[in-house]
């Protein structure tokens, strides 16, 4: 009998193809989240494989705070093109102007909450029925409990009580004209999956995910790279330092990690060792309350 | 290295949290700054040490209330397998809950508390886990410090059990005696239980062989999308895209479409775009054929020789999860993998008290948690498997036609 082995990696990939495809039956119109973030990076990598040889069919679309990295920025058009992929930018930016938002201010402005409203103005301008993101759960409580098929209101509002019981493999996607359903196809991978997986399938990464030099405040702890959307007071310690990024958000508020890793097999072995959560090195808008996501979640964050 | 999905239950205050925790901190899976979290909310519930619990509270409802309401999902690893645990309430009400986490779970952990014994609850998960047909049962009997490690009393829960599960027909079950909160057997064998011979529990976890759960003479394909380029390079190209669910598939290979019945052979089969000798389950995969037919959404490829119940009157075992009750004669949609149909309940055969196994024939109503045997019709034909001989295939949900919710989980028969 020939040998019917698959490692977790084939195992976790076939069931996310799996989702990608259940989202291209049971939907109209769906988009994936394209942030040139690594996990929206291997969405990518998934969904083309779960298309081939035809071309993933739906769009990709970024909300583009304004905050972002120009590297994740660059990485992410050039990538939709390398791919032959529609890519919709729509910015907070925009959104702000047309809807008289008051932005958050502070020293380091998170357009976390605002991005929301580009989000859901995103939505239905496209009518998409369907969002692929690429959260994890185990990044955080809160997103423990999120099902892979999770249905928002017409305010893109989750409610952990009305959450559709997931059993087998059996997605219900069936909604009402406004709603719409977020779709984690990579819910049941960790951190260290990713970078496992970004390894085997040789994908190219943003630079920003490898050491390089960079201007930083210290502050709290946290490395947050010198730009024009932070405050710098009188007193603030700014270093340069030899840096990497282990998850990609916005300017103000993902922190740097202190680093030499040049290679995916540098920065395994760094992850491997380290003994801080993703969150809790990287995210400095997730300290503020111990219940911070599961709050933006129920205001249509992702 | 491969993956493990297992789900833990117990009922309330025999130690299910403790002993995710202290898996989780055992094997390095609680990072400093998620422990420092505890270490907070332990001295905000002044219970002066770390509780381990903690690490599994998920939502702020629920560490406010001191309870879990639904499945939470916890990921570890060692250097033999992944984890993935389903963390499902052992509350009275919550059969919903544990019936969704056990659907996937290839083993089920069921807490005894060894001051208790086999109790109610027990029997409930157990009927529970053979209802959903877990293919492993680990039983652990907490709690041991609290009754000196006694062999004896290990031994009585262990008679106890086996004869429970005999009558429920759970075959493959392995007996652990531990203490969540001091860490007995659960990653290092104990120095207090030197009668016991077994594996520590991780052991277990890490060892125990799966890939014979896997069914691999009957072929089971669901066509998810067609796949159809229509580029210039690829005019003619069509590809059903779908998951094997068991069996396997190669060119060459004569199948039949369901529930049509046609027949046809395989041209190619590719994973990834890229043709492959055989896709196996459970691969997600494209499978070609040499004829041109029409093949939609919903259709299951099977290999000729394997036979399966195409039927428009089919009977279940549904478990109700919706607070609206069932209602005899009111149509859903029934969706077996892609396939979705509208349905009528015709019949509830009787209701299935999960406590018991007792089949009650007189009830007032099919409400939330409830367990009942039915007799389903369709709009046409589907073609299923009975969930107890082919699990991969025997599953079902259905569907709320206006409100959209699912409302219940069928193991079909
Ligand atoms: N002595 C002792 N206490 C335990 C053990 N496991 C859990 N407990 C305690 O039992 C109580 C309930 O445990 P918890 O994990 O919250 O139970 P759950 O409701 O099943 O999640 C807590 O006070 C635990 O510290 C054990 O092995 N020995």
């Amino acid at each position: 009998m020939p040998q019917h082995t698959l490692n977790y990696l084939d195992l976790l990939e076939a069931e996310s193809i799996h989702i990608m495809r259940e989202v291209a039956g049971q939907f109209e119109r769906p988009c994936l989240m394209f942030s040139g973030g690594k996990d929206s990076i291997t969405l990518v990598q998934l969904a083309m494989k779960a298309f081939k040889p035809g071309k993933i069919p739906f769009p990709l679309v970024h909300i583009d705070t304004g905050h972002n990295f120009p590297e994740a920025l660059e990485y992410r058009d050039r990538m939709a093109q390398e791919m032959g992929a529609k890519l919709i930018v729509r910015k907070v930016e925009d959104t702000i102007k047309a809807r008289g938002l008051k932005e958050a201010g502070g020293k380091f402005p998170s357009r976390n909450a605002l991005q929301s409203y580009t989000l859901l103005d995103t939505i239905e301008e496209f009518g998409f029925d369907a969002c692929i993101g690429g959260a994890r759960r185990d990044e955080e409580k809160a997103r423990a409990k999120e099902r892979i098929f999770s249905v928002r209101d017409e305010f893109g509002s989750w409610d952990p009580k009305k959450q559709r019981p997931e059993l087998w493999n059996l997605y219900n996607g069936m909604i009402a004209k406004g709603e719409n359903v977020r779709v984690f196809p990579i819910s049941n991978w960790v951190e260290l999956d990713v970078w496992n997986y970004i390894k085997r399938e040789g994908i190219e990464l943003p630079s920003i995910y490898f050491t390089h030099e960079r201007e930083v405040i210290i502050h709290n702890e946290y490395l947050v790279a010198m730009s024009e959307f932070v405050r710098v007071d009188e007193g603030d310690v700014i270093v340069k330092r030899n840096v990497r990024y282990r998850t990609v958000g916005d300017m103000t508020c993902t922190a740097a990690v202190s680093s030499t890793a040049a290679t995916i097999d540098d920065i395994i072995k760094e992850i491997q060792l380290t003994n801080i959560s993703e969150r809790g090195e990287t995210r400095i808008d997730d300290q503020v309350s111990e219940a911070a996501m599961e709050d933006r979640k129920k205001n249509g964050y992702f | 290295m491969d993956l493990l999905r297992f789900i833990t239950a117990g009922s309330v205050d025999d130690g299910k949290s403790t002993l995710i925790g202290r898996l989780l901190y055992d094997t390095d899976s609680i990072k400093v700054d998620q422990l420092e979290t505890i270490l907070k909310q332990s001295k905000n519930k002044s219970e002066g040490e770390i509780d381990l619990a903690l690490f599994t509270d998920g939502l702020r409802a629920e560490r406010e209330q001191g309870i879990t309401i639904d499945v939470a999902y916890k990921y570890f690893a060692t250097e033999k397998r992944k984890f993935i645990i389903a963390d499902a309430p052992g509350h009275i009400q919550y059969t919903r809950n544990m019936v969704t986490g056990a659907s996937n779970s290839d083993l089920i952990i069921i807490l005894v508390d060894a001051r208790l014994g086999v109790i109610e609850q027990t029997r409930r998960h157990s009927i529970i886990a053979s209802l959903l047909q877990i293919p492993h049962v680990v039983v652990t009997i907490n709690k041991m410090d609290m009754v000196n490690f006694s062999e004896e009393v290990y031994n009585t829960i262990v008679a106890d059990y086996s004869k429970m599960a005999d009558m429920l027909k759970i075959t493959d079950v392995t007996f652990i005696p531990i203490s969540a909160l001091n860490g007995d057997n659960i990653v290092n064998p104990s120095i207090n239980t030197p009668w016991y011979k077994g594996e520590t529990l991780l052991n277990l976890l890490e060892t125990i062989n799966i890939s014979n759960d896997i069914n691999y003479e009957e072929s089971r394909f669901p066509v998810q999308f067609v796949i159809r380029p229509q580029s210039e390079d690829l005019h003619d190209y069509r590809g059903y895209a779908g998951k094997v669910l068991s069996g396997t598939y190669k060119k060459g290979d004569v199948v039949t479409i369901l529930p049509d019945g046609i027949d046809s052979t395989i041209k190619a089969v590719e994973v990834h775009g890229i043709e492959v000798d055989e896709a196996f389950a459970p691969q997600s995969a494209v499978i070609r054929l040499t004829d041109d037919i029409d093949i939609n959404r919903g259709d299951l490829i099977v290999k000729k020789s394997n036979i399966l119940k195409v039927s428009q009157e089919i009977e279940a075992t549904l478990c109700w999860m919706d607070n609206k009750p069932l209602v005899v004669g009111n149509k859903y949609l029934l969706q077996v993998q892609s396939k979705r149909v509208r349905c009528v309940i015709k019949e509830i055969n009787y209701k299935l008290d999960v406590n018991t196994l007792e089949k009650q024939e007189q009830f007032d109503q099919v409400g939330l948690n409830d367990v009942v045997h039915v007799l389903i019709k369709t709009a046409s034909p589907i073609a299923y498997d009975s969930y107890n001989t082919l699990r991969a295939n025997g599953g079902a949900i259905l569907i709320d036609e206006t409100a959209h919710t699912t409302v219940a989980g069928c193991m079909l028969s």
